[in-house]
């Protein structure tokens, strides 16, 4: 797959009255594996929302490789940018294998059926998510973890370079976490598609991304490598929590440790 | 290699690029109510008053038949089973169509207030302005199926419209028809309200060729549009966020679906009067029956069919109307969904 940029520029997002942000300019690098961090009601998924085309901006324009999404077929676009919701609803009844098929839906014409690639690209995202001893079984009665890689299977059958993920580790155990996040490396290294990811934890984000983008009150504090962004200032500025920041020991990226406080 | 999808599937290749993957279970379902609709639509056409032999009822179709029997057969009884059939196939699209819209297996027309907004409509045009043309009665259960269902949307409307408020404020609404149909038909002369409360039990008896022209042509030119929408309305049962990230439009889809479900549920009702819970029922029995994920639209007409002909068979035999039975058997229904449902709880 060819990595895809992605761009936004002097956005203008709010829902109904409420303006979330104004002139927000951010860059996703193309094949990068960018995190998104910020405190609750940061602008975090608004941003997430107006990158995949969810919510129109108000002002201002994205990109994905130099062009604005807003000109572009709903479906071409969908063959080109995914997206992983915060919360996707499973059909009643539906199984596993049925589940990640629909992610084809871009692919295929009205009355186009099931066609090789789309078997192969099913496969791929089942082999991929590790659901293929799975696939036969429902949906409803998956445990947290399995389903979320099931959505994440979903997504990858899209086959899209460009692949945004809205907390994709919320509600999971620790374990299942970094089952995905390890997931999320690979397919951003291997498949060379670029991730753009609302995390929480900044470790993890620290960890696994390659590029973070740090918000507040909807406006970008700070974008760049974890190295940079991950900063005893920064943590303070954006969560108001003192901290030092040591190197992780294990993946010698960035550590927060929060001061203890009398 | 391929997928395991944790049922039997068969593969067919009518060329090397696609390939169509045939559910064999809801191929034998289908065939199996198929086959069911054709038993049944013999019994109705031999069975009535006057009965006729099974060689009676071929020979009168084939033409071959004498005059009493082609009289019987193909000019009064024909057109109420093909009527069957086709408000059968109707209503359980219509109750797919708003059950995968709703995402909730109550999100039927007749639940959502749509049934009695397509009524209050035939009333208005029969009693209000007065005529009895099937066509102006069919055009007028239309709005009135529109306008209700523009109505519930618009009350149901908070950031999108969610499935069970919808169904809620469908049901408010549901009830106040009724009674402003009550109210119209109680300010009538007894004789023209009897015509329209008999309609309005939902009857199939005395519907002849004249009805069954423009309502066969309406249900096919709408089934195309039903096959075109089905795979976009599936895809909107993942939630709008995930169907419009994989390119579908979904206010669009969700309003020609919403105006078919209604065309649907308005051609019976302008036909036949509101024929209740075969919109309801169908397509939750294909659903369990075909295990396919949500509504399957094929299977559920088919058992909308073989539903409609099923109660048209027993309402002949107890000279009631049809949609006596069909109201019967949705009370069957709903005890056992809360039976079930008690149990799960």
């Amino acid at each position: 797959m060819t990595a895809h940029a992605l761009e936004a520029a002097g956005l203008t997002l709010a829902y109904d009255k409420r303006v979330i942000s104004t002139d927000l300019s951010v860059h996703v690098p193309a094949g990068s594996f960018t995190a998104i961090i910020g405190p609750n009601a940061c602008g975090k998924s608004t941003l997430l929302r107006a990158l995949s085309r969810l919510l129109a901006p108000r002002a201002g324009t994205v990109l994905l490789d130099g062009r604005d999404i807003a000109e572009r077929g709903a479906k071409e676009l969908a063959r080109e940018l995914g997206l992983l919701p915060q919360t996707s609803l499973a059909p009643d009844g539906i199984r596993v294998a049925d589940l990640v098929a629909r992610g084809r839906f871009p692919h295929q014409r009205v009355f186009d059926r099931w066609s090789p690639d789309d078997e192969a690209a099913v496969l791929r995202a089942m082999s991929a998510t590790d659901v293929l001893d799975l696939s036969g079984r429902l949906v409803d009665e998956l445990s947290g973890g399995q389903r979320q890689r099931v959505w994440v299977a979903m997504a990858l059958a899209q086959e899209t370079a460009t692949l945004l993920l809205d907390e994709p580790t919320t509600f999971l155990d620790i374990a299942h976490q970094i089952e995905v996040l390890e997931l999320f490396r690979r397919i951003n290294l291997e498949d060379g598609r670029t991730l753009v990811a609302v995390l929480h934890d900044l470790n993890q984000a620290a960890r696994y991304a390659s590029h973070i983008i740090a918000m507040k009150d909807g406006r970008v504090v700070a974008a760049g490598a974890p190295t940079d962004v991950i900063t005893p200032e920064v943590v303070q500025d954006v969560f108001s929590v003192p901290c030092r920041v040591i190197e992780d020991p294990e993946a010698h990226t960035p550590l927060v440790i929060p001061l203890v406080r009398r | 290699m391929s997928v395991d999808l944790g049922r039997p599937v068969a593969v067919w290749r009518p060329r090397p690029r696609t390939s169509l993957r045939v559910d064999r279970r809801a191929v034998a379902v289908g065939l199996v109510l198929l086959a069911i609709v054709c038993v049944l639509a013999v019994v109705s056409l031999a069975y009535g008053t006057y009965q006729l032999s099974l060689g009676e009822v071929v020979g009168a179709l084939t033409g071959n038949g004498d005059r009493r029997a082609h009289t019987l057969v193909v000019e009064w009884r024909l057109p109420r089973l093909l009527f069957a059939i086709g408000c059968g196939i109707a209503l359980a699209l219509a109750g797919s169509i708003f059950q995968s819209l709703t995402r909730n297996p109550l999100g039927s027309p007749d639940v959502i207030g749509l049934d009695a907004g397509s009524y209050a409509g035939a009333v208005i045009v029969t009693l209000v302005i007065g005529s009895t043309a099937y066509t102006d009665i069919a055009l007028g259960s239309l709005v009135g199926g529109l306008l209700t269902a523009a109505l519930v949307y618009v009350l149901a409307y908070r950031r999108g419209a969610q499935g069970f408020r919808l169904i809620i404020v469908g049901i408010a609404v549901a009830a106040m028809l009724s009674s402003f149909n009550a109210y119209v038909m109680m300010r009538e002369d007894p004789q023209t309200a009897m015509i329209v409360a008999a309609w309005g039990a939902g009857s199939l008896a005395s519907l002849g060729y004249s009805q069954l022209v423009p309502f066969s042509i309406a249900l096919v030119a709408l089934l195309p549009l039903a096959a075109l929408l089905a795979r976009p309305l599936a895809q909107l049962e993942l939630g709008d966020d995930a169907a419009r990230s994989q390119g579908v439009h979904a206010e669009r889809v969700r309003l020609g679906a919403t105006i078919l479900g209604v065309a649907f549920a308005s051609l019976v009702s302008a036909a036949a009067g509101p024929i209740a819970f075969v919109a309801l029922v169908a397509p939750q029995i294909a659903h369990r029956l075909a295990r396919t994920a949500g509504p399957s639209p094929v299977v559920s007409a088919l058992t909308g069919a073989a539903l409609l002909v099923s109660a048209d068979v027993v309402a002949q035999h107890l000279a009631v109307a049809t949609g006596l039975v069909t109201v019967t058997l949705g009370g069957l229904y709903f005890i056992w969904l809360l039976i079930r449902e008690y149990r799960r709880s």
